[in-house]
């Protein structure tokens, strides 16, 4: 390593990892409370002073996934004894389970709406952002910035028209509807960033495999997509966030086959108000995908986010 | 000696022509690549837009399909500007916006600032303060509204913590007085680190040769970082402005699901406001003449503000 006059000093990046550190535990509290709180029995959950140390419990989660229903002291006492652990839980308040809840579905969904509209932008982008980066398009500017604009637009101002276009298309609370919401939503970031990552690529690489006897298609996808695999993967995972987060026209268009789970999360309910536990443990296991996958593919994801906002 | 003609040949005619005789031109090629993306948009964005500004001429209910649609003119837009209600969620709005990017840049930029001294350990801890803003907003709003409550809530329970204040005596969603900050603290929490990245990009960006001169010429660290530092990340600070500007601009899921626009309307944002007009109201019309002023707005707004970004990046 060279000495250099303006590397900062052993006290200055003491003092700045100390300042960060702190910043990011107080940062990372609600997070930690949420995944604790899935563990706790409900009256844990809201005791005073908040509990730090408690006895884990699995209440939370298999509260999320049953519904239940209370029983009569005497019909409970008549019944054989528990089989399972989740059983004997739900049978300390005089319950007794009645079938699966709907989180189950409400994930599978998310999962469904999330890769097929992910896939979809995807391909999508990758193609447009092709013929953009090496074809000569008329009005190219323009129909780039076009792309671009469509992000501008606030989602509600355009609900209206779209949730009357899916009623009269069938599109409401559907599987398909909602895909292709998403795969627009997400096709102007999914171009812009691909283009940067197709431009990169030297053109070289293609007239040599076309003077090799390629046709652009095999030229296409034997030399430019394996060049460009890690931008279109990390164009794939913010794709992917968004459509698993999105809230406002899952609100909206879905109520029940195509809900997914952040409509449905704020909405699961106990006997006696809000189970915390419940709403705490499938928000972690709805937030916890996102929290490792930031975490191992931080160097793509940091730099996608820089580069797709400094870009435009 | 033929063989090595055919070769030149080869060579010398561009990649363009040669291919033609193989197959699709390239311009059919890149017009099936772009055609259907440009399909799906003017279908999700433009189509529905257009639709809107026809929408919003009318007094057209959705919940009342029989009724017979009249031609009003601007009258939905005469009475939106003219409602009271419009201009205390336009309030609300820039309430929300001036402290969430006014908190959001001193914190995001001071922590960019921090993190680029490159102490060890440094982007671990980047991508752990990343975390809040890669989550679902509404999933955690919701259960940001558990850590606000009085007595139990762990927010209630810091504060208190921190200042000696009864954690029952307060709180942060159910006050008029406080609600409106409930939603800055949040959105602070969650979207500081998108700031912090963008300005920490720009602080990178900045060559190491510069200070260096400004260490030769005897300038003092506080003068390198008026003259050096804050100029040269300037323009992406502003732009980390306009992506949160227009975002929270257009905020409803994380807000909707914390305050849900009350205690009264002291945290209705413009686009819950719009979203009660249009899909718990139903006035059609009277909510797409408001949806096509909020985009107006917003376009105009940083249409404005692209223009003064451009002008200090070219300085």
């Amino acid at each position: 390593m060279s000495f250099s006059i303006t590397e900062p000093s052993n006290r200055q990046k003491w003092i700045a990892g100390v300042l960060v550190i702190a910043y990011a535990l107080i940062t990372l509290m609600p997070l930690a409370w949420i995944i604790a709180t899935g563990f706790k029995t409900p009256a844990d959950a809201i005791a005073y002073p908040p509990k730090v140390i408690f006895e884990p419990s699995l209440e939370g989660y298999v509260n999320l996934f049953t519904s239940r229903s209370r029983v009569t002291p005497e019909d409970l006492a008549a019944l054989p004894p528990p089989e399972t652990f989740y059983d004997q839980i739900v049978r300390q308040y005089d319950m007794v389970i009645t079938g699966p809840s709907k989180y189950g579905e409400r994930f599978v969904n998310s999962i469904i709406i999330g890769f097929g509209s992910t896939f979809l932008s995807v391909f999508l982008g990758t193609i447009a952002a092709y013929a953009f980066s090496r074809f000569k398009v008329p009005l190219k500017d323009d129909l780039l910035f076009f792309i671009l604009s469509t992000r501008m637009m606030p989602p509600i101002a355009v609900a209206i028209p779209i949730f009357l276009m899916y009623r009269q298309l069938g599109l409401s609370d559907t599987h398909l509807g909602m895909i292709l919401l998403y795969t627009a939503v997400n096709l102007s970031l999914s171009v812009w960033l691909l283009k940067g990552f197709i431009d990169e690529i030297p053109i070289e690489y293609e007239e040599a495999a076309l003077i090799d006897g390629y046709t652009r298609f095999q030229a296409f996808y034997k030399v430019v997509l394996p060049q460009a695999a890690t931008g279109i993967a990390s164009t794939a995972i913010f794709c992917l966030i968004f459509a698993w987060n999105e809230y406002a026209f899952a609100v909206l268009l879905t109520s029940g086959t195509a809900q997914t789970a952040p409509p449905f999360i704020p909405t699961i309910i106990g006997a006696g108000g809000k189970d915390w536990p419940a709403v705490a443990a499938g928000a972690t296991l709805f937030l916890l995908p996102i929290m490792v996958f930031t975490i191992l593919l931080r160097k793509h994801l940091l730099r996608g986010i820089t580069f797709g906002a400094v870009r435009k | 000696m033929p063989d090595k003609l055919a070769k030149r040949a080869a060579l010398a005619t561009p990649p363009k022509l040669a291919h033609k005789i193989r197959g699709l031109s390239d311009r059919a090629i890149a017009w099936i690549f772009i055609a259907p993306t440009i399909f799906l948009l003017l279908a999700v964005n433009i189509f529905p837009l257009i639709w809107t500004i026809r929408l919003s001429l009318t007094n057209f209910r959705t919940n009342r399909p029989n009724n017979a649609v009249e031609f009003v003119g601007i009258e939905n837009y005469r009475k939106i500007l003219t409602d009271a209600d419009t201009w205390t969620s336009l309030q609300a709005t820039a309430h929300f916006l001036i402290w969430t990017i006014v908190l959001q840049v001193l914190i995001g930029f001071t922590l960019a600032y921090l993190i680029n001294k490159k102490f060890r350990g440094n982007d671990l801890w980047t991508t752990l303060i990343v975390l809040p803003m890669m989550l679902s907003p509404a999933v955690v709003g919701n259960f940001w509204t558990f850590l606000y409550q009085p007595q139990i809530g762990l927010f209630n329970y810091f504060i208190s913590f921190l200042t000696g204040a009864d954690p029952a005596s307060f709180s942060m969603i159910g006050e008029v007085a406080l609600a409106p900050w409930a939603i800055v603290i949040v959105d602070t929490w969650m979207w500081t680190p998108f700031v912090m990245l963008i300005c920490l990009a720009g602080l990178r960006s900045i060559p190491s040769s510069i200070y260096e001169a400004a260490e030769c010429d005897r300038a003092s660290k506080w003068r390198q970082f008026w003259t050096i530092t804050l100029p040269m990340a300037l323009p992406f600070l502003m732009l980390a402005v306009l992506f949160r500007g227009i975002e929270n601009f257009k905020m409803f899921d994380l807000v909707v699901q914390l305050t849900g626009g009350g205690p009264g309307s002291t945290t209705q944002l413009t686009s819950i406001d719009l979203k009660r007009e249009a899909f718990e109201k139903w006035r059609t019309g009277y909510a797409s003449a408001y949806a096509v002023i909020l985009f107006v707005t917003v376009f105009g707004l940083a249409s404005i503000y692209v223009k003064a970004l451009n002008k200090v990046k070219d300085r």
